[in-house]
C-alpha cells in the first residue's frame, strides 16, 4: 500500500476527507477522554466529592429528581423561556436584518444604534429589568431577547449584504419588481445564512437564560443549580449543567437537520 | 437593405448616449461618448472592443440597470426607463438562482408574470430541449458545469420572449472547447428564434461567427469606430472560421482594434 492511502497519513493532511469510522471514532474518543478524566479524578479521590461528584452520583441525582418529579418541570420552565425569547427575537430580527443588509437607508438608520447597544453587557441590564418587569417569565424572556436580538440583527444584515448584486439584476431583467427581488431573490438566497445565524445565536440564548435564572427565578435549570449550591448538592449542579448541554446539542442538531432539509441546494 | 426594412422602427435605437463617472480623484471619466446606433428586428448585432471601451456599459444601459448621463435608448419604440422583462439578459458571471432547479430557473420570469402553470410547463419543456438540458431539469446549479449554467441562463432569458436579448460576454468564463460548443448551440437556437440580439465580446472570432453586424468600439472615450456587415451567409457553422472572407474580416477587425490611435493613447 502506498503511504498516500494510509488513513493515518490522511488524518495528518489538511482538508482531506476521511472514512466514516475514523470520524465517528474521533468524535467518540473526545467523550471517552472527558468522562474518563472525570471518572478518574472523582473515583480516584483526587478531587473531594464535595467539589467534584462521581459520574455515578450525577446519574443517581438524575434518577432521583426524575422520579420525584422535580426535574421535568425545571427543564420545561427553561425550555419555555428560551423558546419564547428566541422565537420573538428571531421573528423580528430576520426581516429587519434582511432589510438592513439590503436597503442602505435602513442600514444608516439602524446600524450605529444597534452597534452601540450590541456592546452593552446584557448582565448589567438584569437589575433594571427586574425593577421594570419583576421576576416573572417576562423578565427572563426579556433578558434573552436583549442578549440575542441585536447580535442576530447584525449577523443577518451581513448575510443579506453578501448576496450578489448580479442575482438581483438578473431577476430585474426577468421582470421582477423590487418587491419580487426582496421576496424571491434576497429572502431565499439568505435562507442558509439565516439558519446558520439562528443556530449560533440559539447557543447564546441558553447562556443568557442561565444568567437570568441565576439572578431571579423560582424554576428552571439555573434556579435548580443555584438552589443545589446552597445545599452543597454538587451532583445536582452537574446534572443541571449536563442537561443544558444536552438540550443545546439537540437544538443544534435540529437546526443542522432543518438546514439540510430546506436549504439542501447550499450544502 | 430593402426600403421596407429601412423605414420600419428599429428594434433597438441608441441615440447620442453619453455615460460619465466621477473618478475618486475628482475628475470625470467618459465611458461612452455620444454613441448612436440602431439594430433592426431579427438582427444579431455584436459589440466588439478592448476592455474599457464601454461595451458592457452599453448593455447595462439598454437593460435599464444603469442610466446614461445624457441621450436616450429606445427598444421597440419605447424609451428605456428601468429594467424590464422585454430586455432579457445573459450575464458574464453565473447568475442562476442556486435555490431553484434548472426548470424553476427557466420558469422564473414566467411566474413573475403570473402565467398559468400549464402554459409555463410547455414553454419550459421547449427551452429545456432547445438547450439540451432535459435530463438535468431537476438539478440544482451546483450540480452543473459552467457551460450548462450558461445554457440555462440563455433558456431562462428566451423563455420570457423578450424584444431583445442582451448578452454580456456570456462565454467569457468558459474553456475554449466548451466555448465552441456554446457558440454552435447559440447559432442553432438563434436560427429557431431569430431573436434580435445585442452581444458583447472581445473575441473577434466569436463576433464574426455569430454576428450579422459588428460594431467595433474604441476606448478613451468609449465610442463606435466602425460598423461592419458580416458577408457570411446563414446558417453558420464552426468550419466557417477558416473561410477566406472570415479571415479577411478578422484581419480587418484585428487592425481596427490594435493599430488605431488608441495604442498611442495607452
Amino acid at each position: 500500500m502506498s503511504k498516500r492511502n494510509s488513513w493515518l497519513n490522511r488524518c495528518l493532511t489538511p482538508k482531506t476527507s476521511l472514512p466514516a469510522q475514523v470520524i465517528w471514532s474521533a468524535s467518540g474518543l473526545a467523550w471517552v477522554l472527558l468522562i474518563g478524566l472525570w471518572a478518574s479524578l472523582s473515583y480516584g479521590g483526587v478531587v473531594p466529592a464535595m467539589f467534584l461528584p462521581t459520574p455515578g452520583a450525577v446519574f443517581d441525582a438524575a434518577m432521583r429528581l426524575a422520579r420525584d418529579g422535580t426535574l421535568g418541570p425545571h427543564v420545561w420552565a427553561s425550555v419555555e423561556v428560551v423558546m419564547v425569547g428566541f422565537v420573538i427575537s428571531s421573528v423580528v430580527a430576520v426581516p429587519i436584518g434582511l432589510m438592513m443588509g439590503s436597503f442602505r437607508v435602513v442600514q444608516a438608520f439602524l446600524e450605529p444604534l444597534v452597534n452601540f447597544i450590541r456592546y452593552l453587557p446584557v448582565t448589567s441590564f438584569v437589575p433594571l429589568f427586574i425593577l421594570w418587569i419583576g421576576i416573572g417569565l417576562e423578565q427572563r424572556v426579556s433578558i434573552i431577547i436583549f442578549g440575542v436580538f441585536f447580535q442576530q440583527l447584525v449577523m443577518i444584515a451581513d448575510v443579506s449584504k453578501g448576496i450578489s448584486k448580479d442575482l438581483i439584476n438578473a431577476s430585474y431583467t426577468l421582470g421582477s419588481t423590487r418587491r419580487d427581488a426582496v421576496l424571491h431573490v434576497i429572502a431565499p438566497a439568505s435562507l442558509p445564512g439565516v439558519l446558520d445565524t439562528l443556530r449560533v445565536t440559539m447557543g447564546w440564548a441558553w447562556t443568557y437564560l442561565v444568567v437570568a435564572e441565576l439572578v431571579a427565578a423560582s424554576s428552571g435549570l439555573g434556579y435548580l443549580s443555584l438552589k443545589a449550591m446552597r445545599g452543597f448538592q454538587v451532583d445536582v449542579i452537574f446534572l443541571a449543567i449536563a442537561v443544558i448541554g444536552l438540550l443545546g446539542l439537540i437544538t443544534d442538531q435540529l437546526f443542522r437537520f432543518l438546514r439540510l432539509k430546506v436549504a439542501a441546494w447550499a450544502q | 437593405m430593402t426600403p421596407v426594412a429601412a423605414t420600419a422602427t428599429p428594434r433597438l435605437r441608441v441615440d447620442n448616449v453619453t455615460l460619465q463617472y466621477k473618478t475618486p480623484s475628482g475628475g470625470t471619466f467618459t465611458a461612452l461618448d455620444k454613441v448612436s446606433f440602431e439594430v433592426p428586428d431579427q438582427q444579431f448585432a455584436v459589440l466588439v472592443g478592448p476592455s474599457g471601451c464601454g461595451k458592457s456599459s452599453l448593455l447595462y444601459l439598454t437593460a435599464g440597470l444603469a442610466e446614461p448621463t445624457s441621450g436616450d435608448i429606445y427598444v421597440g419604440g419605447q424609451q428605456v426607463d428601468g429594467p424590464g422583462a422585454d430586455r432579457g439578459m445573459v450575464f458574464q458571471g453565473y447568475t442562476l438562482f442556486p435555490w431553484l432547479t434548472v426548470r424553476k430557473n427557466i420558469e422564473f420570469g414566467l411566474k413573475r408574470r403570473g402565467m398559468p402553470a400549464a402554459e409555463r410547463k410547455e414553454i419550459v419543456e421547449f427551452y429545456l430541449n432547445e438547450v439540451g438540458l432535459r435530463r438535468f431539469a431537476d438539478n440544482y446549479s451546483k450540480q452543473l458545469s459552467g457551460g450548462m449554467m450558461q445554457r440555462v441562463a440563455i433558456a431562462r432569458a428566451l423563455a420570457n420572449d423578450p424584444q431583445i436579448l442582451l448578452m454580456d460576454e456570456p462565454f467569457g468564463a468558459l474553456d475554449s472547447q466548451t466555448r465552441l460548443q456554446m457558440q454552435q448551440l447559440l447559432l442553432k437556437v438563434w436560427e429557431h428564434s431569430k431573436k434580435t440580439v445585442l452581444f458583447v465580446t472581445h473575441d473577434i472570432d466569436e463576433a464574426i461567427l455569430l454576428g450579422d453586424r459588428i460594431f467595433v468600439m474604441g476606448a478613451r472615450p468609449g465610442r463606435i469606430k466602425e460598423v461592419l456587415d458580416v458577408p457570411i451567409g446563414r446558417p453558420r457553422n464552426l468550419d466557417m472560421v477558416m473561410d477566406p472572407e472570415f479571415i479577411r474580416m478578422k484581419r480587418n477587425i484585428f487592425h481596427q482594434l490594435h493599430d488605431g490611435p488608441d495604442d498611442h493613447a495607452d
